[in-house]
């Protein structure tokens, strides 16, 4: 009896199982096998070199993109925390009805099941040089040359980070807020304690698994990020993933094998620093 | 907080988040009026008139690329996406509530994929079918890599929805003598059709949006966003916007079908007297 059930327990878990085996780890483990390969112009040749790690990490281009990589990443994640913890803060403490909680958590989370790339494309005619922006603040006399930096910059670029995964925390911490038992937050008021410290010895620790969730997702998402950087940036940016793609054009495969290994081993060892706060499946 | 007055900190938060809710939505209605711009209208404001002629242009044929073929295969791949999601997702949340060998191994294994960065997995099997002699396809290597995306998701939504799932409803099943498979069929599905409805939005939606995932994978053929990608790139008329508020337009209407067979579903078992789902 008890052989049987454990037969069907592998035979419900092998679909997923299987998929990602074939698309996740098989796939994962080319990338790394093909890192070592050799290549010339028109092929890639089964060998065993360091050369392809050597060329990326002697480059200063490598080192400056990845700089810019972390940079994106770490802005990102500052702004979307603030933002991301007000409004899940304003959800579950503010929002008293459990209708309108579920109303307005819906409206935060619909736009993320639309394309990202209308997304983006739709920040064009609010940030550019005859955008809706621009045109504003030259009729409130503020400015009298359109801004340059708005669109097609940095600026875009993060701008557009924090427009399409602010949810991305949000949700976490929310989850987070609503498992808080109400009576500790009586009891801090009891004791005296005035909304910031309420906030700042209470909820804040309580939230730490769901911070660490939402952080570990606009970190890693960020860094793999190339379709923002290239759209919003107006090329005036790179990012690691754009870099790998640029060598993939090139036919360079192992060199973009190479990078891409590199990147993985920063994005694990990010999550991995991150994980150590959390344990995932409690949170469910 | 029962009872107290709204303080000042309630209007300030109020507010922010009124303002975050018009940085989510505003741009996409001002592509959404933009669309609708006169044939001599540009790609910002003011308006030159009010048309359909970018919608008419977005279908017709001899526009560049091919808008309602990417539309057709990313909507195949979608649906296909969810049936898939739904089903694996499904059958693993039924396996992962009996401790198994292996078990963590294939958690972790759902959590890297969920975190291993997209562009990672398209570049991975993209090499992979090269270095095979396969040629990638979307229905073959850009549909497993979308599994990737969306199985994660649905296998966590599943945890949850496990997590607080009243077991003795099974039990009450087998002791009236229904078989596993009856107790799955006519018990644990019906009360967790709903969840199921949302792993299924997350699953067609995910695919339907997927970009890098789809970026080295789908071959020969685009999808929809690769589509809309390159046409960012060669198109500078409002076809671009009228193609967002389609696009947007399709992503609505899935939302919209989901929360109303989710209602619909609600409402049925209040209608039945059933106390089916309280526990869910």
């Amino acid at each position: 009896m008890k052989r049987v059930s454990a037969w069907v327990t592998y035979l419900q878990v092998a679909p997923l199982a299987l998929i990602f085996l074939l698309f996740l780890v098989v796939p994962i483990a080319t990338i790394i096998v093909v890192s070592f390969f050799d290549y010339n112009t028109t092929q890639i040749i089964p060998a065993f070199l360091l050369q392809n790690y050597e060329e990326l990490l002697l480059s200063p281009v490598t080192w400056a993109t990845y700089l810019q990589t972390i940079q994106f990443s770490i802005i990102t994640w500052a702004i979307t925390l603030v933002i991301g913890f007000a409004v899940a803060y304003f959800l579950a403490f503010e929002v008293r009805s459990t209708t309108w909680q579920m109303v307005l958590f819906l409206v935060c989370t619909i736009p993320f099941w639309t394309s990202n790339v209308i997304r983006m494309i739709s920040w064009i005619p609010f940030l550019g040089r005859n955008g809706l922006a621009n045109m504003t603040l030259m009729q409130l006399g503020l400015i009298r040359e359109p801004l340059e930096f708005l669109l097609f910059s940095n600026f875009a670029v993060v701008l557009t980070y924090v427009h399409l995964y602010t949810l991305f925390m949000v949700v976490p911490i929310f989850n987070s807020m609503m498992r808080i038992d109400r009576s500790l937050l009586e009891a801090a008021r009891d004791a005296g304690a005035s909304s910031w410290q309420t906030l700042w010895t209470v909820i804040v620790p309580l939230c730490k698994p769901g911070i660490a969730i939402g952080s570990i997702f606009i970190v890693t998402i960020v860094m793999g990020d190339f379709v923002t950087v290239r759209m919003m940036s107006g090329g005036q940016s790179a990012s690691v993933s754009l870099m790998m793609m640029n060598a993939m054009s090139l036919l360079q495969y192992p060199a973009a094998a190479a990078n891409a290994v590199v990147l993985l081993l920063l994005v694990l060892f990010t999550v991995a620093a991150m994980m150590r706060l959390v344990d995932i499946r409690k949170e469910l | 907080m029962i009872g107290r007055r709204r303080g000042p900190g309630y209007w300030l938060l109020a507010g922010f988040f009124g303002l975050f809710v018009l940085f989510l939505y505003g741009p996409t209605l001002t592509i959404l009026v933009l669309s609708f711009q006169g044939p001599s209208g540009g790609l910002t404001f003011p308006m030159n008139g009010v048309s359909v002629h970018w919608f008419k242009n977005l279908f017709e044929k001899q526009m560049v690329g091919d808008f309602a073929g990417s539309l057709q295969r990313s909507m195949i791949l979608g649906v296909a996406v969810m049936l898939v999601t739904v089903a694996a997702s499904f059958s693993a949340g039924l396996a992962f509530r009996s401790r198994f060998k292996g078990s963590a191994f294939i958690f972790y294994l759902a959590i890297a994929s969920l975190i291993v960065p997209s562009i990672l997995i398209s570049l991975g099997i993209g090499l992979l079918y090269r270095v095979l002699g396969w040629d990638a396809a979307w229905y073959s290597s850009a549909f497993g890599a979308h599994l990737t995306w969306t199985l994660p998701f649905g296998l966590l939504i599943m945890f949850a929805v496990f997590n607080r799932f009243d077991r003795r409803y099974e039990e009450a099943a087998r002791d009236l003598g229904a078989t596993s498979w009856q107790t799955i069929r006519f018990v644990v599905i019906p009360i967790l059709l709903p969840s199921l409805i949302g792993v299924g939005l997350f699953g067609f939606t995910l695919s339907y949006d997927e970009f890098a995932r789809s970026l080295y994978t789908s071959g020969t053929f685009n999808t929809l966003p690769l589509e809309i990608y390159g046409m960012t790139t060669n198109v500078t008329t409002p076809v671009l916007y009228a193609l967002g508020t389609v696009t947007t337009g399709v992503s609505f209407l899935v939302i919209a079908l989901a929360l109303v067979s989710f209602t619909w579903v609600r409402r049925r078992r209040q209608r039945h007297g059933s106390d089916a789902g309280k526990a869910a």
